[in-house]
């Protein structure tokens, strides 16, 4: 135990000796929450709409009346032809088109049925369809209030509208700021203490003083533990800070338990700290440690759900993803933090998480080899 | 003499089909200072990392401070100091730092620790030098504390492979000077060098060539037997061949 604690000891002096590393594992994460938390955001406001009137009538404008006074639209510019709108579309001038054709105001007064045609700049797919839902809610309210007046008219009884209400649970505001933290806090944990752990085995490989270590007789679990514990301590107090800028800039609820999330943190971190020290026991240089660490962080990251829902992965990728420690710390911090999850809730993801802790700390201290 | 630390019988390591070490045999003694020489891949450093733990012989009986070479490379490792071609103290720690560490790693206790480090640095004349990084300090300096470093723990034999690369006479002569003490006291050093005037201060001398042993024995009957008035000349009558 005492060889440990040296060890450990020597880790951390050489961490805050560097004076830029010292300073910087504390400073980008707070720098990473503040721009990533506000910035990273599905929420769409201002669609720059362009509006082709063909018809010009009381009915026309007041269907333009209600999508100005929408908060999600910007009627950017309004124009009679319809190859105008197409430019303005190409020169990204505007994002949707809504076409009233000629006619419009008196096919509703004779209650015919008609159309509406909306073009959405698809590029960004998820933006187009968002927009387009949007659109669509304003025009079903619009055409609601034609059929209550039409038949208002003839019989004096107020039809029976059905109006679904949403309430959003656990996040009533739908604020994206309070969805992304807890997804960001898991990144944000993962790649300051990959890198660097892994980063500094291999250094100690190329610089020869790992040779010196080798040949004395430090127990492999103990060399291991001791690139664990110092990364793990940083993370830990990466992760405070990051609640506490969550709570005091972006006023995140923290619903659960703090000390669940703490230990599910140091559990995700003794997995993927001992994964690092896995890859590095495998990479002869930095160079090579890192193009792999790379893979392995974009491939957790991209595929943890923090952007696109996991349910919409198709299936093969789903089951790889079993393999992304990313995942379930991802949920668990979303669950506990904004939902109030207990330990209970959360089982299956923790026990997820010390499965893969046990299985690659046992590979990065077998893999770790003192005598070749 | 009687104390074998070191027998090897027969060492064989390959690497692929590269014979690094062809069937060694020899012995080394409690307090001895052993030369072990040697052209460039000859297969020296291959041996030292065998006999200290860090690597594991494909063949051959070899007995290292009393254990097995093949079995036990890490009660071996208890038993040994060891101090390579590179540099290897930690170069962004401070001296004291450095020993504290190592004196930890090998489970001396704190009081003893700091009562070594006290004395090491007043033998080497380094007080001021205590709480200075390692990056900082010249080369022979350097070296001179790696080897107090590697003893620190008072091993029964110590390993130094090629420790005297690229330092300056004087720090040479004193470096000899601290093998001498070393092993004065008992501990036996295997020690490699390409220096040939280091080898006439060795108690014995091996020549290796080829990942063989073609001459062993204490440099004044190296030097009968081939005729020559240095080591020097032995060791280019051995090594030579192999150029052609």
């Amino acid at each position: 135990m005492r060889t440990i604690f040296y060890l450990i000891r020597k880790e951390f002096l050489q961490i805050f000796r560097d004076k830029f590393l010292g300073k910087a594992i504390f400073a980008i994460p707070i720098i990473q929450m503040l721009i990533l938390v506000p910035a990273v955001t599905f929420e769409i406001k201002d669609v720059r709409l362009c509006i082709v009137d063909k018809d010009m009538s009381t009915e026309s404008r007041e269907l333009v009346g209600k999508l100005v006074g929408s908060s999600f639209f910007k009627v950017r510019n309004a124009t009679f032809t319809e190859n105008e709108a197409n430019d303005l579309l190409h020169l990204d001038k505007c994002d949707l088109i809504l076409q009233i054709p000629a006619g419009f105001g008196r096919d509703i007064g004779k209650g015919t049925p008609t159309k509406l045609m909306a073009s959405a700049n698809a590029i960004n797919a998820m933006n187009a369809q968002l927009s387009w839902a949007y659109l669509n809610g304003v025009i079903m309210d619009y055409n609601m209030n034609i059929l209550a007046n039409g038949i208002g008219n003839r019989s004096f009884t107020a039809i029976p509208q059905i109006e679904v209400t949403n309430r959003y649970w656990y996040n009533e505001m739908l604020n994206y700021n309070f969805y992304m933290q807890p997804g960001i806090l898991g990144i944000l944990v993962l790649a300051i203490g990959f890198i660097l752990a892994g980063l500094n085995l291999v250094k100690e490989k190329e610089i020869g003083t790992i040779e010196q270590m080798n040949v004395t007789p430090v127990k492999k679990y103990q060399f291991i533990l001791s690139k664990i514990i110092p990364f793990l301590i940083i993370g830990l107090i990466d992760l405070a800070l990051g609640i506490t800028i969550g709570k005091l800039v972006f006023h995140v609820p923290f619903a659960g338990s703090m000390w669940l999330v703490f230990m599910c943190s140091s559990i995700f971190l003794i997995a993927v700290l001992s994964l690092a020290l896995l890859i590095s026991t495998f990479s002869g240089t930095q160079q090579q440690f890192m193009f792999t660490a790379f893979f392995f962080m974009i491939i957790f990251i991209l595929m943890s759900g923090i952007f696109t829902p996991l349910e919409s992965m198709p299936g093969w990728a789903q089951k790889i993803d079993l393999l992304n420690p990313v995942v379930y710390i991802m949920r668990i911090n979303r669950m506990v933090m904004l939902k109030g999850s207990t330990l209970y809730d959360i089982r299956s993801e923790f026990m997820a998480l010390v499965i893969f802790a046990i299985a690659s700390t046992t590979l990065a201290v077998n893999r770790y080899r003192k005598t070749a | 003499m009687s104390d074998k630390v070191i027998s090897v019988h027969n060492l064989v390591k390959k690497f692929g089909s590269f014979v690094a070490n062809d069937h060694l045999s020899f012995e080394v003694y409690r307090g001895e200072i052993f030369g072990f020489l040697g052209a460039n891949g000859a297969g020296k450093t291959t041996t030292i990392r065998i006999l200290s733990g860090l690597s594991k012989p494909t063949s051959g009986e070899v007995m290292v401070a009393g254990y097995d070479a093949h079995k036990e490379p890490e009660m071996i490792k208890k038993n040994i100091g060891y101090m390579c071609q590179k540099f290897s103290l930690y170069e962004d720690l401070t001296v004291k730092e450095n020993i504290m560490l190592y004196g930890g790693i090998y489970g001396m206790k704190k009081q003893l620790i700091r009562d070594r480090t006290h004395s090491l640095l007043e033998r080497l004349q380094f007080e001021e030098y205590g709480d200075r990084l390692i990056a900082a300090l010249p080369l022979g300096l350097k070296q001179k504390l790696a080897f107090s470093v590697a003893v620190l723990h008072e091993p029964k034999i110590v390993f130094l492979d090629e420790p005297t690369g690229g330092v300056d006479p004087v720090t040479r002569r004193q470096f000899w000077e601290m093998i001498y003490e070393t092993a004065a006291r008992g501990i036996t050093v295997f020690v490699t060098t390409h220096y040939m005037d280091e080898a006439e201060y060795c108690d014995r001398v091996s020549i290796m060539n080829e990942g063989k042993i073609q001459a062993l024995d204490t440099p004044a009957a190296l030097k009968q037997q081939y005729n020559a008035r240095s080591i020097e000349e032995v060791f280019i009558r051995i090594a030579r061949p192999a150029k052609q």
